[in-house]
């Protein structure tokens, strides 16, 4: 049988990487990824968000799936189906665990019933629905195929009618200290009722907690099996057809269901997590992608990560925008602290790694580039076991970073070399930069140093505004113009209490 | 009463104490898991002792010398401590392993009468055991804590009292059995449990039963089948007797006793296993001298990082400082020289003195303080609410919301997620401020603007030193700040090679 996947569009084995990729928490994409898959966490879905693609048709297959599921009726009867495999997938993994026949047969027919039930549910909404995808179009004439056999009818016919037989069964147990019995149920009326009556007029003021706080047992003893033993002696025919049932059908689920249910959840994940930032407004879109072109864009871009981590604050995600053409390469961001400058350079990586992934992207428009390698240089925390020191590991990094870059990978540095001197820093930052613009890889340079955003053709200056009216509001607005060296330090300080006249009056 | 008192002279140490508000920088700042790790030595317990003791500093050097003269009496008498905390040690293991009793709340009915009656057996021996002890070493110990506390177990433990608690220990043994019934529930799983006293059941009830005329199927146990007793055993306690509850609360003061001095002494066995280490490695301790906060006061000789110490062994470098008078100390030099790491010895000592500890040094004399605090560069914040530079400032800002006169603020590199220009001079005005309002304060730094701004007397700088190749020693020598911090030889060492190789290409 041809092997279907929602998620790559021809056959062959697809690697899925085992650790994220090192950039991921400069660019809070481990939050993004933690957040996204942790919902579905039984789906073992960040293998998927840590494999990037870099074909361009492969992309535009997962952006077709992506543009179906955004359907509200098709996700839907996704998540209904995934729902229902989810039941199945309980049961099963609880079989396995249990030591006693007919514990386990009773639970491998209730996952039959659930998993007869839930396939043919998807199937029957799949057919009314227009679907556009490639891969779900393909994924719905294998349901189609697969429902109409001759083995998934038996399974549908045989496993209700076990079921029945068992459902009809009652008895009661007996259980004493050392001994227990068991019999049919004969309308004996409830007698616990009457106990706890009993016990009540001896109860002690506090002792009551002890019972209270007895958990439920859950699972099968040998003691327990001996009383479904007896049950199955007391009422053998149910428990013979069970038998027969559980012969006939041992492996019943359809390995192309499985792997569609585990994929699909890769793009159910992501919607699930941009459904709140749609709601507010939020714009995305699908990029335009190539692995050639390095003229990228963005219109009414955002950090993903933030947007999420505000999500039920009552704050404005400021949008920006960019882009690079001709020999432009090099973003050179400067201006203000806390100007949304390391928001911005996390956006530009987050874009061009999403969209890697087939993902919709945070803007309203966007091309971007298929890159090999992103690397990222964001301040780190000092490490007292390292005795390189801060600036030689800076410098370590950066050298490991540069041996490994090739024409077609991407650079996000965020103040590197801050902890050295203006001389050190401008002297180490144009030997960098110069490097960089050798191998003409695309990247954004977040700095303080206004030099190095016009070091060359390759080099666009951008700039965190402020407000003209009030010098200490950012608009977190990041703007195509020349540095132009302001910081807004002092008035930062006067707003944190930490002017020399708010100190005095502080400290006492 | 039976109370320790081997922390305070007059209270037991109350564990639930918050601790400072920073610790947690405190902890990242100065490497503390690490001093922490070493007095545990793989001891969860003794980490979460030590952890809590000494991020409680005292504030008077009377309640410090409490402390240094019972460690004293450690240092000088190992075995006896140990073997000491062995006792509570050993009640504990015999509560916690052979009767799995963990708590009243958690217990079933059975097993709480059991181990209220078990555990009170348990502890006579060791009561005695303790006895001895106290009987053996009251005169030998010198310290004043010490000396209360055999005196106190020798008043508290006679013999009419360990005989009384044999007395109920034998009192407490009875049985009772269980009848229960129980009700099929999903998945053909037992629920619904309902028990009932066995001397309670109905007989008519059960013969009834009995002589029914249907089919019934019975199973007895083996006798060896443990797990099903265990599981039978289980369903009887859902509705066995309550009665139990009352004897167990007679277990509790005892071993409330046995906790308490399980957690007082782990302080001192976590000094006496820090100290064990230390000398291994030919590193110098000493019990520092502590001078009343309002003083500025700091000699010391070979101080060194005692977590670098722990983590590299004994080429770890010391400094020799005199820093009488000084209010601001700052240090400059070359990246790796040994700023920070002396920075975090300052740090250490500081906390190391003010639990009553020994401190690694030849010798230590410091003005206590009313507060530590730490400022240390860091990554970037991971709520992505603030730019670096405001970060720093927001913490500063905490920071001043705890500062009192007298308090030690060590800053690390702080203000520098700006230019220089800016940085400089923001740390100018905070830092002469807080002098002004008694704050001591050491700084390490590059911003050169930042240190020209400063001198006078009550000033000390400090440079970590570089020698004419270009090798650092670690060591601080008193000295103005330079004008480079040495990015340059690095780069070049680190990419300078393979620069040439390209150009000869």
């Amino acid at each position: 049988m041809v092997s279907l996947s929602i998620l790559h569009y021809h056959d062959g084995l697809q690697t899925e990487a085992t650790s994220q990729p090192d950039f991921f928490p400069d660019l809070n994409l481990d939050q993004v990824v933690e957040a996204i898959t942790k919902p579905g966490q039984e789906y073992n879905l960040q293998p998927f968000f840590w494999t990037p693609l870099r074909d361009a048709q492969a992309v535009r297959y997962r952006q077709e799936v992506f543009q179906d599921l955004e359907k509200a009726p098709i996700l839907e009867a996704i998540k209904q189906f995934a729902e229902g495999m989810r039941v199945v997938r309980r049961y099963l993994a609880m079989m396995e665990q249990l030591n006693f026949a007919d514990h386990r047969k009773g639970w491998l027919l209730e996952a039959a019933l659930v998993y007869c039930d839930t396939v043919t549910t998807l199937a029957r909404h799949l057919v009314d629905l227009p679907l556009r995808s490639n891969g779900l179009s393909t994924f719905r004439e294998h349901l189609t195929t697969c429902i109409q056999s001759p083995a998934f009818r038996s399974l549908a016919t045989d496993s209700q009618h076990v079921k029945n037989a068992l459902a009809a069964i009652k008895y009661s147990v007996i259980i004493e200290s050392g001994k227990f019995s068991v019999k049919r149920y004969e309308g004996e009326v409830d007698y616990s009722s009457e106990v706890e009556h009993v016990f009540s007029k001896f109860k002690q003021r506090d002792a009551q907690d002890y019972l209270v706080h007895l958990p439920e047992r859950a699972g099968m003893s040998h003691i327990e099996a001996k009383i479904l033993e007896f049950v199955a002696r007391l009422y053998p025919e149910p428990f013979e057809e069970l038998d027969r049932f559980c012969t006939e059908h041992n492996q019943f689920l359809d390995e192309t269901i499985r792997t569609f249910d585990r994929e699909i959840q890769f793009y159910v994940a992501y919607l699930e997590y941009i459904a709140d930032l749609k709601r507010q407004g939020l714009p995305f879109c699908y990029p335009h992608v190539s692995a050639t072109s390095k003229a990228v864009y963005v219109r009414d871009g955002f950090d993903l990560a933030l947007a999420h981590a505000w999500r039920y604050e009552q704050k404005t995600i400021t949008l920006n925008d960019f882009f690079l053409t001709g020999p432009e390469r090099i973003l050179v961001v400067t201006g203000p602290n806390q100007g949304g400058k390391t928001t911005f350079a996390r956006m530009f990586g987050q874009l061009h790694y999403l969209a890697s992934l087939g993902c919709p992207v945070p803007g309203r428009e966007a091309g971007l580039f298929l890159a090999d390698r992103i690397f990222t240089h964001f301040e780190r925390i000092e490490d007292s076991q390292n005795l390189r020191g801060k600036l030689e590991d800076d410098l370590v990094r950066m050298h490991r970073a540069l041996i490994q870059a090739t024409p077609d990978s991407i650079f996000i540095l965020n103040e590197i070399f801050s902890s050295t001197t203006v001389q050190d820093a401008l002297f180490l930052s144009k030997e960098i930069m110069a490097r960089l613009t050798d191998l003409d890889v695309l990247g954004v340079w977040v700095t303080f140093l206004d030099e190095l955003a016009s070091l060359s053709e390759k080099m666009v200056s951008m700039v965190a505004s402020v407000d003209p009216n009030d010098p200490v509001r950012r608009t977190f607005q990041i703007i195509r113009k020349p540095a132009d060296g302001l910081a807004y330090a002092l008035s930062l300080a006067r707003k944190h209490g930490l002017s020399r006249e708010q100190l005095q009056e502080r400290i006492r | 009463m039976m109370k320790v008192f081997l922390l305070h002279p007059d209270q037991d140490f109350d564990p639930s104490t918050p601790l400072l508000p920073n610790v947690d920088d405190l902890t990242q700042d100065l490497s503390l898991n690490i001093l922490f790790k070493a007095m545990a030595r793989g001891d969860t317990f003794l980490f979460q002792v030590v952890r809590q003791v000494v991020l409680s500093p005292l504030d008077e050097s009377a309640s410090i010398l409490y402390r240094q003269e019972i460690l004293k009496d450690c240092l000088k008498y190992p075995d006896v401590v140990r073997q000491m905390y062995l006792i509570p040690l050993t009640f504990l293991e015999r509560k916690h392993k052979r009767w799995l009793w963990i708590s009243l709340r958690h217990s079933t009915p059975t097993s709480i009468l059991s181990s209220a009656r078990e555990l009170l057996a348990a502890s006579l021996d060791l009561l005695r055991q303790l006895r001895l002890i106290a009987d053996q070493h009251v005169n030998t110990f010198e310290s004043q804590g010490f000396r209360r506390f055999f005196t106190m177990i020798q008043r508290e433990l006679d013999d009419d009292y360990l005989n009384l608690v044999e007395k109920h220990v034998q009192q407490l043994r009875f049985s009772r059995g269980t009848l229960l019934s129980a009700q099929p529930g999903k998945g053909n799983e037992g629920s619904n449990y309902v028990l009932c006293y066995p001397n309670d059941a109905d007989q008519h009830w059960l013969q009834r039963m009995l002589t029914s005329h249907s089919p019934t199927y019975s199973y007895t146990l083996h006798p060896r089948d443990e797990a099903g007793a265990r599981i039978l055993e289980e369903l009887r306690d859902r509705g066995l007797a309550r009665a139990a509850n009352a004897v167990g609360q007679a277990a509790e003061h005892i071993e409330s006793f046995f906790r308490v001095l399980q957690w007082e002494l782990a302080f001192y066995i976590g000094c006496l296993n820090l100290y064990e280490q230390l000398t291994a490695l030919g590193k110098p301790v000493t019990f520092p001298q502590p001078v009343p906060a309002h003083e500025r006061r700091l000699s010391c000789a070979e101080l060194y990082d005692v977590t670098l110490a722990l983590t590299l062994g004994s080429s770890v470098v010391g400094n020799d400082i005199s820093a009488d008078g000084k209010s601001l100390i700052i240090v400059t030099g070359p990246n790796r020289g040994g700023k920070t790491v002396f920075l975090r010895s300052v740090g250490v000592a500081q906390l190391m003195m003010q639990c009553g500890m020994f401190v690694p040094a030849e010798s230590f004399l410091a003005n206590l303080t009313t507060g530590l605090f730490t400022h240390f560069k860091r990554e970037e914040d991971k709520t992505m609410e603030r730019g670096k530079f405001e970060e720093e400032l927001a913490r500063m800002s905490v920071i001043v919301d705890y500062l009192t006169p007298n308090a030690l603020l060590l800053l690390n590199e702080s203000f520098s997620a700006t230019n220089e220009r800016e940085g400089s001079e923001i740390a100018r005005q905070i830092v002469s401020t807080l002098i002004e309002k008694g704050i001591k304060v050491y700084f390490v730094t590059h911003l050169y603007e930042f240190t020209r701004s400063f001198n006078g007397d009550n000033i000390l700088f400090l440079r970590a030193e570089r020698l004419p190749d270009g090798e650092r020693t670690f060591r601080l020598k008193e000295a103005d700040p330079l004008k480079t911090s040495y990015g340059v030889d690095l780069y070049y060492r680190i990419f300078g090679t393979e620069q040439q190789q390209e150009m000869t290409d």
